[in-house]
C-alpha cells in the first residue's frame, strides 16, 4: 500500500515536469500552427507510456539501486575499508578501489541513461545503420568512466578543476580539426545527455562523499565537478570512436 | 508481432541495466564483503526499472519523435522563421526553469555563496539568489536552442560556435568568483532532462531534414551541446555581477 502511494507521488511528480513542455507543445499547436496534429490518439498513448516509464524507471532506481550506491560511495571511503589508521596519511595511491568504482559505475550508468538511449536510437535512424547505437553507447559509457575517474583523481589530489577542464577543451579542438564532419554535431551533443536521471544522483553522492571524507576538502567547493568532468570526456571518445572507424575504413580500401 | 517487439525491448532494458547490477553486485560482495541489505525490493526494483525503460522506449518512438519532427515540419512550411525562434526559446526556457536537478543545485549554489558573505546570510537574500540562478540558466538555455535553430537556418558551422563558447568559458573562470566555478560547470550538466533530450533531437533533425540542402547528420545535432555550453557562460556571468 506504501509502495504504491509513494509511486503515485513519482508520478505526479513526473506528470508535474511534463506540464511546461506539454503547455508549449499544445499552445504553439493550437495558437500558431493551427493544424491538427496526426494520429493524435497515437501520440497521447505514447505520451502516457513515457509518464508511466520515466515514473516506473525512477522509482525502481530509488528502491534498488540508489541506496545501495550511495552506501557504497560511502564505504569506499572509510579509513577503516582504505587500510589507513588516520585519513591524513593517505596519499592519492591509497584510494585505488575508488577508482575503480568510479570509473565502473560512470560506465555502468551511462550505459542505462535513457537519455542518450533515445539520442543513440536517432542516430542509427538517420545514418541508415552506419553508426550503431551500442557502439556509440559504448563510446559515451568509456568517457564518462575515464572522465569520472580523473575527477576523483582531483577530489583526492586537490588540484585546480580549472586546468583540467581547460586542457579538456583543448583536446577536443584538436581533435574536432581531424573528425569526420558527419560526427562532430553527434559528439557535442553526447557530451550533455550523459548525465541526467541515472548518472547524477549516484555520481553526486561519490563526489560529496569524497569530499567530506578527505582532510582540508570543502564538500561544497570540492563535491562539484565531477558532472563537468562527465560531459565533457565522451566528446573526447566519441571523436576518437569517429577518427578510428575513418581510418579502419581508409585502410581497407 | 507487438508482443514479439515488446518482449525483444524487455530483454534489451535488462541488457542496458546489467551493468550497473554487476558493479553494485561485484563491488558489494568482493570488495566491501557485506550481504546486500534488502534482496527483495531490489529484484522488485530492478524489474520496474526495466518495465520503465521499455515504456519510455515505446513512447518515443510512439510520441516524443514524432512531435519533434513534425512540429520542425509544419514550422518549416509555415516559413515563419520568428514564430519558430519563439518556440525555440520557450521549449528551452520552460524545460528548464522548473526542472528538479536544477532547483537542487540553485539552492546548493545559494548555500555556499551565503557562507562565503559574497550575498547576506539570511532565507531571502538566499531563495532570492537560487530564484535568480534559476532563471539565468532558463534563459540561456531558451537562447542556446534558439541560437541552435538559427545555426540550422543558416547553414552555420557548429564547430566555430561551440569553440567560441569554451574560449569565452576559458577566459571568464580566472575572473569568477571560486565558488561560483564549479557550480558553473556542473549547470551546464544539469539542464537536460529524459524528456527534453529526444524532443529536441527530433527538432533539429526535422528541421535539419525538412530545410533544402540541410544534411540532418551535419546539421540537425548540436542543440544539446549549445545547450550544456551556454549555462556555464551565463552562470559566471551571474557570478561576476552580482
Amino acid at each position: 500500500m506504501v509502495s504504491i502511494v509513494h509511486f503515485m507521488t513519482g508520478l505526479l511528480a513526473t506528470c508535474r515536469d511534463i506540464l511546461p513542455i506539454a503547455a508549449i507543445i499544445i499552445g504553439f499547436q493550437v495558437l500558431i500552427i493551427r493544424k491538427p496534429m496526426a494520429h493524435p490518439k497515437k501520440i497521447l498513448l505514447g505520451f502516457v507510456c513515457i509518464l508511466l516509464g520515466v515514473a516506473f524507471f525512477l522509482e525502481g532506481l530509488e528502491m534498488a539501486l540508489f541506496p545501495l550506491g550511495k552506501l557504497m560511495a560511502k564505504q569506499l571511503t572509510t579509513p577503516a575499508f582504505l587500510g589507513v589508521a588516520d585519513l591524513k596519511l593517505a596519499n592519492w595511491l591509497s584510494y585505488g578501489w575508488v577508482y575503480v568504482f568510479a570509473a565502473s559505475i560512470g560506465f555502468a550508468t551511462t550505459f542505462a541513461e535513457p537519455s542518450l538511449l533515445a539520442v543513440a536510437i536517432k542516430a542509427e535512424q538517420i545514418s541508415g545503420g552506419a553508426i550503431r547505437a551500442f557502439g556509440l553507447r559504448c563510446a559515451v559509457s568509456i568517457g564518462v568512466a575515464f572522465g569520472i575517474a580523473l575527477g576523483v583523481f582531483r577530489i583526492v589530489s586537490g588540484f585546480e578543476l580549472y586546468y583540467f577542464i581547460v586542457v579538456g577543451y583543448i583536446i577536443v579542438i584538436i581533435q574536432t580539426a581531424f573528425s569526420p564532419k558527419l560526427m562532430i554535431g553527434l559528439a557535442y551533443d553526447s557530451g550533455g545527455v550523459t548525465t541526467s536521471t541515472v548518472t547524477v544522483p549516484l555520481v553526486t553522492a561519490l563526489g560529496l562523499g569524497l569530499a567530506q571524507a578527505i582532510p582540508g576538502r570543502n564538500p561544497l567547493i570540492d563535491g562539484f565537478g565531477l558532472i563537468a568532468f562527465a560531459s565533457l570526456f565522451p566528446i573526447i571518445t566519441v571523436l576518437a570512436y569517429a577518427q578510428i572507424a575513418q581510418w579502419r575504413n581508409n585502410r581497407r580500401r | 508481432m507487438l508482443k514479439h517487439g515488446f518482449i525483444k525491448q524487455l530483454i534489451s532494458s535488462f541488457l542496458s541495466l546489467l551493468p550497473i547490477l554487476v558493479v553494485v553486485l561485484v563491488f558489494q560482495i568482493f570488495i566491501i564483503r557485506q550481504p546486500i541489505p534488502d534482496v527483495v525490493g531490489m529484484v522488485v526494483g530492478v524489474l520496474q526499472v526495466i518495465l520503465g525503460l521499455t515504456l519510455f522506449v515505446y513512447g518515443l518512438e510512439q510520441s516524443l519523435f514524432p512531435i519533434g519532427e513534425s512540429m520542425a515540419h509544419a514550422f518549416a512550411r509555415k516559413g515563419s522563421v520568428f514564430w519558430l525562434l519563439l518556440f525555440a526559446f520557450c521549449l528551452g526556457f520552460g524545460t528548464t526553469v522548473a526542472e528538479p536537478a536544477l532547483v537542487a543545485v540553485a539552492e546548493e549554489a545559494a548555500n555556499v555563496t551565503s557562507k562565503s558573505h559574497l550575498i547576506a546570510q539570511t532565507d531571502v537574500a538566499r531563495s532570492q539568489y537560487a530564484l535568480g540562478l534559476r532563471i539565468t540558466v532558463a534563459l540561456s538555455v531558451g537562447f542556446a536552442i534558439l541560437i541552435g535553430v538559427l545555426r540550422i537556418l543558416r547553414g552555420w558551422s557548429l564547430y566555430y560556435l561551440i569553440i567560441g563558447g569554451y574560449c569565452a568559458v576559458i577566459i571568464m573562470t580566472p575572473f569568477a568568483p571560486a565558488e561560483i566555478v564549479g557550480i558553473a560547470y556542473d549547470s551546464g550538466g544539469v539542464t537536460t532532462s529524459t524528456i527534453t533530450v529526444p524532443l529536441v533531437t527530433a527538432l533539429g533533425v526535422g528541421l535539419a531534414s525538412a530545410i533544402k540542402g540541410r544534411n540532418p547528420m551535419l546539421d540537425g545535432f548540436g542543440l544539446i551541446a549549445l545547450a550544456s555550453l551556454t549555462p556555464m557562460i551565463f552562470v559566471m556571468a551571474y557570478g561576476m555581477l552580482r
